[in-house]
């Protein structure tokens, strides 16, 4: 029985193989959900490539790079594609990325681009999100003032928790360690990730939780509800630049150049509002959806360079350690 | 024929030593003072304990290294004789082999002996359902069944009352004693040996002795035996 | 009395298979760990963090451990020795909060005792101040939620394997059953018990740091995920990972020492009936303590049916697919736990004791990372996703399952074993015809334990999941992770009710025949 089942099988796989050159892009969990950007992206491509793109989910974007790493030279991916600004100088490290050689036009993103190995697909501001009712402080020091209650994400297990501590330290400098002593009490707890955050927020456990200006534009559009406000803080808001990066062991060179090309089309970028509610890096033909967040001025944009943020990284977490410790 | 030879037999600080020659057939008691090693030796002829030195044959046949399973010998303790989760028949039907699937045959030659020991109709029952005495039938059953020549019986029927007990003594020495197999029996009761044992063997002070004729052991009993009998 | 010392090995149950599971076991959590190490092919010394971390750890698994053995043995008591309507179907309802994924459980928790919670909002109205549920007491709150229910469940176990004729020989005698009977009784299962939620406490994570409060509640499974994750320093999570193995073994030694084994004896399988704890106030006081350990785990539990409900209608169709293949990974996983459980129950012994508690002490992401990495140069991990899967959650669900066996194994022993060795029944047929019925309870309670711990687990999958070969617990995360939340919810409700549909079909058919 097993000899006749094996033929038919054979010859549905044979042409696949054959014929069509494959794409293989790592990605995080999220992208390539039914409801994420993953099949939109996935349907363009391929009617323009001739080729078989194929994602494979691994995790948040810190597990992208570890199991990148893990894999070493002889990984199977041919573009990674979600790793953001605080994981990239560690990710150039690992010499695994070839450049692009691409000079996309990225019209949306508030600050200058030219890094040779990564191209930007989305961005995002950091921001606490709380109800439209609850009163709004305008700096971290308000916050830290006041009487409202946050929760956060853990720095060392979560990217958005990460980009909290980049925040601070990019606002704040050597007056870090004050801040988060002055936020302790405003702390109820630090989860391990996001969801576990954003999920104790709607269950009514902090008034406000860490996550993206663009949040509240998911209730809007998605649950029309208006009920839910990002703060904006005048420090200015530390951003997140998610990027992909050619693998450089691939096979498939070209293919992946044009798969970070593509990334930043139209075509991809006018999906991303609505699938990873993310802000796209160049405007969509439409303009962005009606009801989604408005980019903050370009001068409330804060971000460290990718090295910095590496360097900064273990002093500032062991301050921020040592501040909630007391 | 069942033969000990220089068999030492230790357990913690317990020794007990024997050199006997117990000729095949009939019902011998095994008397003697509480803690006295009655036991010890008959999990020593059964297989459960390894001798110190010595042997144990059986027939000329040494015994060392078989495992209990695969002696002449069939045992029954003071209790746990039948596993409760099994019918009755299918408890007896152990004798015959490790499967509990029998043949029309089988199960004839099963309902034959539950008959015997007036257990006929009970063989669906489980033994929780069973008065002691029963019980008691139903591993007597098994044993019969089991057609080994060898039968240890360690104290089956002390639970039961005097009437019972007389009862299953009467049914080991009708039907088990029946086929030239040997008995041992542990007892407490001189009144049990003289009912059914010709010959008795004396476990005390760390030696076994005997056999002897039981109506000589108990009308001029040894000196070891005479205090537990309270002469 | 000559069974007593046997200094003879006589033949028993195959002995074999148990060093093979033994092999498997040891191979399975040690093996993925040296690959980790090997890979970072340099030494670490742990630094002051980790040492506070290694602090934390132990204190609230030990805390929360004690707390919780402490609270199960009434309620066992309690549910031991009263009968009343509904009684199964609590017992396997008191289960669930064990089986449920972290974050269903943990916003079950919350919305009872968290700030908006029922608890707080009763306070509220009564003009209390608000209790707090975030920091150390509410990791070990958290903790006893979980395991309370598994404590109460292993030593309602220990008291339902008393034989009826001990109970009937007490009351005789009028003998205290507590200092007779139940003192022996807890003495040998409290501390397996004790070890096994202490380990389980041991490597939490999410728990520990979403109701921690703060990086005071750090523990050594955040470190580790730290080191694998962020600073990519496989020999940091090796070495973590290896000091979490060396407190298992070290407590697993411990418990051995500390245990007595029960001597109990057979029984013909009465019916067990109590003639003690019959006075009015000794039923109040037991009513009381089932009430109120219902109410504390079936009130969270609740709320995930509230919050789930609405949720139902949002769940996208490949929710159903995920369920299918979470429950084909919690069939298959269950007869493998099953099977290497009773082969090292078989065996006994500190072998199977040290093998079966083993697997409590690795932590998921370190046996993930190792595991890929042997995989990967013979196979694709995307490949063999689902089969990697079924191993890791059959292998975590070893300790629970070898717990419930190995001492039932060993009273089926001690009180059959005799008969079962002169009858010749050696081998496969001892197992076939003494052993198996004799295990039914709790063969039936460890696959259903297995099959739902293996349903709701998220396991090593993420790392070697890709494209869409997701199970239940991860479709209902990434739902959560693309902000849709109810949809989440109705996946949570799902996951509840597939968990414990499982666990009860298996429990439920260990126990028919005999009395429950």
């Amino acid at each position: 029985m097993r000899r006749f089942l094996a033929l038919p099988l054979a010859l549905l796989a044979a042409p696949a193989l054959a014929q069509t050159p494959e794409l293989v892009v790592y990605t995080y969990d999220s992208f390539d959900t039914e409801w994420g950007p993953g099949p939109i992206v996935e349907a363009a491509f391929e009617a323009e490539c001739g080729c078989d793109l194929r994602f494979v989910a691994a995790g948040d974007g810190a597990a992208l790079l570890s199991r990148l790493q893990l894999e070493g030279p002889s990984t199977e991916a041919d573009v990674i594609l979600g790793l953001d600004t605080a994981l990239t100088a560690a990710a150039a490290d690992t010499g695994l990325f070839a450049p692009h050689g691409l000079s996309p036009e990225m019209d949306l993103l508030p600050v200058a681009w030219d890094d040779p190995l990564f191209v930007p697909f989305d961005w995002g501001y950091f921001a606490f999100v709380a109800d439209a009712g609850t009163e709004a402080p305008a700096t971290f020091r308000e916050l830290a003032d006041s009487d409202l209650s946050i929760v956060i994400e853990d720095p060392r297990s979560s990217t958005p928790g990460l980009g909290l501590l980049l925040w601070v330290e990019a606002a704040y400098g050597d007056e870090a360690g004050a801040i988060w002593e002055g936020l302790a009490d405003n702390i109820v707890t630090v989860t391990p990730g996001w969801t576990e955050a954003y999920n104790l927020f709607l269950e009514g456990e902090a008034d406000a939780v860490l996550s993206y200006t663009t949040s509240p534009s998911y209730h809007v559009i998605a649950e029309e509800d208006d009920g839910k406000v990002a703060w904006t803080f005048d420090e200015g808001h530390y951003m997140q630049i998610e990027v992909a990066g050619i693998v450089a062991g691939t096979d498939q060179p070209d293919l992946a150049r044009d798969f970070l090309a593509f990334m930043t089309t139209d075509a991809a970028q006018s999906a991303i509002p609505t699938t990873n509610w993310m802000f796209p890096v160049a405007t969509p033909s439409d303009g962005l959806p009606e009801g989604f967040a408005e980019p903050l001025p370009a001068d409330a944009a804060l971000l460290l360079p990718p090295q910095e943020a590496q360097a900064v990284r273990d002093p500032a977490l062991e301050t921020w350690r040592t501040a909630l410790s007391r | 024929m069942l033969t000990l030879e220089a068999l030492r037999l230790r357990q913690g600080g317990f020794a007990l030593a024997a050199d006997a020659e117990v000729p095949p057939g009939g019902i011998v008691a095994i008397v003697g003072p509480s803690g006295g090693g009655k036991s010890t030796l008959l999990s020593a002829i059964a297989g459960f304990l390894a001798p110190e030195a010595g042997t144990v044959r059986w027939d000329g046949r040494d015994l060392a290294g078989l495992p209990p399973g695969e002696r002449p010998v069939s045992i029954l303790f003071q209790d746990g004789n039948l596993f409760p989760h099994l019918t009755v028949a299918q408890n007896v039907g152990l004798a015959l082999g490790p499967r509990l699937r029998l043949s029309a045959e089988q199960a004839g030659r099963v309902d034959t002996v539950l008959s015997l020991v007036g257990l006929a109709g009970r063989g669906d029952d489980r033994p929780g359902q069973l008065s002691g005495g029963q019980q008691s039938r139903a591993a007597l059953a098994r044993v019969l069944l089991s057609g080994r020549p060898l039968i240890l019986l360690d104290e089956p029927f002390a639970a039961l009352g005097p009437a019972l007990k007389d009862e299953m003594l009467d049914l080991v020495a009708g039907e088990l004693a029946a086929d030239g197999r040997l008995i041992l029996m542990v007892s407490h009761d001189p009144q049990d040996a003289l009912r059914v044992a010709e010959r008795t063997m004396i476990v005390a002070d760390g030696r076994v002795s005997g056999p002897l004729a039981t109506a000589e052991v108990m009308a001029d009993p040894p000196p070891a035996l005479k205090a537990y009998l309270g002469r | 009395m000559a069974h007593r010392a046997q200094p003879l090995r006589l033949p028993g149950p195959p002995r074999v298979p148990g060093a093979v599971a033994a092999a498997l076991v040891a191979g399975l959590v040690l093996g993925p760990l040296a690959a980790v190490a090997l890979r970072a092919g340099g030494g670490f010394a742990p630094g002051p963090a980790d040492w506070a971390a290694l602090r934390f750890t132990v204190t609230q698994a030990a805390v929360s451990a004690g707390l919780s053995v402490l609270l199960a043995v009434p309620v066992a008591r309690a549910l031991a020795r009263r009968r009343f309507p509904g009684r199964a179907a609590l017992v396997t309802l008191l289960g669930a909060p064990f089986l449920l994924p972290v974050i269903v459980a943990v916003l079950g928790l919350l919305a009872v005792f968290g700030r908006g919670g029922i608890l707080n909002s009763a306070l509220g109205l009564a003009g209390v101040d608000p209790v707090s549920i975030y920091g150390f007491r509410g990791v070990v709150l958290a903790h006893v939620f979980f395991n309370l229910p598994l404590a109460t469940r292993l030593i309602l176990q220990g008291w339902l394997a008393i034989p009826a004729e001990r109970f009937r020989l007490a009351a005789s005698l009028n003998a205290p059953v507590g200092r007779l009977l139940e003192a022996p009784m807890l003495r040998a299962v409290v501390p397996g018990t004790l070890l096994l939620i202490f380990l389980l406490c041991l490597t939490s994570f999410a728990v520990a740091l979403t109701l921690g409060g703060g990086p005071r509640a750090t523990t050594v499974e955040l470190a580790i995920y730290q080191a694998l994750r962020f600073d990519f320093a496989p020999g940091r999570a090796a070495a973590l990972a290896l000091v979490q193995v060396a407190l298992c073994l070290a407590g697993t030694l411990l418990a051995l020492k500390i245990a007595l084994p029960s001597a109990f004896g057979g029984g013909l399988d009465r019916r067990v009936q109590r003639w003690d704890a019959r006075g009015p106030l000794w039923r109040a006081v037991d009513a009381g303590v089932i009430g109120a350990a219902a109410l504390f785990l079936l009130a969270p539990l609740a709320m995930v049916v509230a919050r789930g409900a609405p949720g139902l209608a949002d769940l996208p169709p490949s929710i159903w697919a995920a369920a299918l293949r979470s429950l084909a990974v919690a069939l298959v996983s269950a007869a493998l736990t099953v099977a290497l459980a009773l082969a090292l129950a078989l065996r006994g012994g500190r072998l199977a004791t040290v093998a079966g508690t083993l697997p409590l002490a690795v932590s998921a992401l370190v046996l993930g990372t190792g595991l890929f990495l042997i995989v990967r140069p013979v196979v694709s991990p995307l490949d063999v996703a689902l089969p990697v899967t079924v191993l890791v959650n059959a292998l975590m669900s070893v300790p629970f399952a070898t717990a419930a066996l190995v001492p039932a194994v060993a009273s089926a022993e001690a009180a059959h074993g005799r008969l079962a060795t002169s009858l010749g029944l050696t081998g496969w047929p001892r197992l076939r015809l003494v052993l198996l019925p004799r295990l039914r309870r709790p063969l039936g309670f460890a696959a259903g334990l297995a099959a739902a711990l293996s349903m709701g687990d998220l396991g090593v999958i993420a790392l070697f999941a890709g494209e869409r070969q997701e199970t239940l617990p991860l479709a209902m995360y990434r739902l959560m992770g693309a902000y849709r939340m109810e949809a989440a919810a109705g996946a949570g409700l799902l996951l509840l009710a597939l968990t414990l549909a499982l666990f009860w079909i298996f429990d439920r058919g260990g126990r028919v025949g005999a009395d429950a």
